[in-house]
């Protein structure tokens, strides 16, 4: 067993634990967007950061992906963390405003606005369905590709994949698509999305057999200037 | 397309799926690009996903999924070169091949590329063509360095490269000199050796200058063909212990005037070399 203290409170886990499942059990809240049970931990929104250590050497780092050490302070919701996770927040909303998901998170946080220009982007680049394929599918259809400003997310050559079998993870688990199939006018996804119960791509000749990022029917394209 | 030799040597562990980048690499020796039907080969052959590969083939520069030009031209725009000109002399480049970055000229002669940093900062600004550095580049000698390069930067060296020297040898068995002052190559007499391979047999004519790959011979080798190699004068076969470094061929060991031994790769193309004055590794 571990011993550390989370918010001030003496806790002891088990060893491998990481600091997010730690609080989680303990009842902390911490937000998370690209963490789901059952795929490995990736740290890729950040939305996660906590404080360690105290003072001068105190630091910020995503408890999705920190195993717990003996001794260890953490602080799941000091200024700074907070600060940290709003800023991440303000971000993610501005690279991809029209996310249901994201758009609750920001909600629960009280960021009401952001001050970069929104980019409408289609991904978020969490990884979720990278994970979701390799890991619970199995099959290791899609990857990322590229590096930097130019990493993307999709299939090798972008050609439909042999390995695909159409299980829908990928999209299952997509934080920014799950309200991409009903609009393709930005500015309206921010509000009356749920009220929208046949997404256009359902009327579509088919469906059934289409996925997002295998087969995409574009008709939920947010159409970018 | 020919079923490809994703080990690059028959001598290297084969198919470990942890040297996926030094597969890839061999890849891009061979093709100049990374061709799909290769990749999804390397895939079938090390046992990884073609996700993974592709990640890793797009991740690197290094690598390209496209066909390259015979001649790679890097102009670099980091942060030094770029003060010093480097925009100027990349446009300039890129007016004299007419194609813009990342493009290829449609004869195939000339990939253009511009690249963020070359490291050789003091240089500046730089542009780096099929490997060879030029610094303190200016907009008026980009058409020379450009036709230099579709001669080969080798052949011009020669005359001017420090590093070029004049050797003689002679064999390792009877120690007769192998120099031939009547066929000059490089303007030095030349090192005369008999060869064979396959069913002929003829004579070979080396550029004495170290550091020159200059040869003449009495029949065209096919380039990657292993050759024999024999002294004229006592007709052994001049065969060393020891194996190339860089492609694993039997080395050809040789006497050098004045104490010592060189050697050099008997495979046509490979310049694998050793040069031995002390004769110590022998």
């Amino acid at each position: 067993m571990i011993n550390l203290h989370i918010n001030g409170l003496r806790v002891s886990v088990d060893k491998g634990t990481t600091i997010l499942e730690a609080a989680k059990f303990l009842g902390f809240p911490i937000p998370t967007l690209c963490h789901m049970e059952g795929l490995s931990p990736y740290g890729a929104c950040r939305l996660c950061v906590v404080e360690i250590g105290e003072g001068p050497r105190a630091r910020l780092v995503s408890s999705c992906t920190y195993p717990v050490e003996e001794g260890l302070k953490v602080r799941t919701a000091s200024s700074r963390v907070v600060k940290a996770r709003k800023m991440v927040l303000e971000l993610l909303l501005a690279s991809c405003p029209q996310s249901k998901v994201i758009q609750d998170l920001a909600s629960a946080h009280q960021v009401s606005q952001q001050r970069f220009k929104q980019e409408h982007e289609d991904c978020i680049l969490c990884g979720l369905c990278v994970r979701m394929c390799e890991e619970q599918m199995m099959a290791k259809a899609i990857g990322f590709r590229g590096r930097g400003e130019r990493r993307s997310l999709g299939t090798p050559f972008d050609i439909k994949s042999e390995v695909c079998r159409l299980c829908g993870g990928c999209i299952y688990v997509c934080p920014a698509c799950q309200l991409r199939c009903t609009y393709n006018q930005p500015e309206k996804a921010i509000c009356g999305g749920c009220a929208n119960l046949s997404p256009p791509c359902v009327e579509k000749e088919k469906f059934d057999d289409m996925m997002c990022y295998m087969d995409p029917c574009v008709v939920c394209e947010i159409k970018k200037d | 397309m020919n079923p490809v030799d994703i080990d690059g040597d028959s001598e290297k562990p084969a198919k470990k799926s942890d040297s996926l980048i030094a597969i890839l690499e061999n890849i891009q020796a061979k093709f100049g690009y990374l061709p799909e039907d290769t990749l999804r080969e390397v895939a079938a052959e090390t046992g990884r996903s073609l996700v993974d590969i592709y990640g890793v083939a797009t991740f690197y520069r290094a690598f390209s999924l496209k066909p390259r030009g015979r001649h790679l031209v890097s102009a670099c725009l980091g942060t030094a070169c770029h003060v010093r000109g480097g925009p100027v002399i990349a446009k300039e480049i890129g007016n004299q091949l007419g194609i813009k970055p990342g493009q290829t000229t449609s004869d195939k002669e000339f990939t253009f590329e511009t690249v963020n940093c070359l490291g050789a900062c003091a240089l500046g600004p730089v542009a780096v063509v099929d490997g060879h550095y030029f610094p303190n580049m200016s907009t008026s000698i980009v058409k020379q360095v450009l036709e230099k390069s579709k001669l080969g930067f080798e052949a011009i060296e020669v005359e001017t490269d420090q590093r070029v020297f004049p050797v003689e040898v002679s064999c390792s068995r009877c120690n007769h000199s192998l120099m031939d002052p009547g066929h000059l190559i490089d303007g030095h007499p030349s090192i005369r050796i008999t060869i064979s391979f396959g069913s002929v047999h003829g004579w070979l004519a080396l550029s004495s200058l170290y550091g020159s790959y200059n040869v003449s011979s009495e029949y065209e080798i096919p380039p990657d063909t292993i050759v024999n190699f024999f002294c004229p004068h006592c007709h052994a076969e001049l065969l060393g212990a020891s194996r190339c470094g860089e492609c694993g061929a039997p080395m050809v060991p040789m006497i050098v005037r004045g104490g010592g031994i060189v050697q050099i790769c008997s495979r046509r193309g490979c310049k694998g070399h050793m040069l031995d004055l002390d004769g110590e590794n022998v």
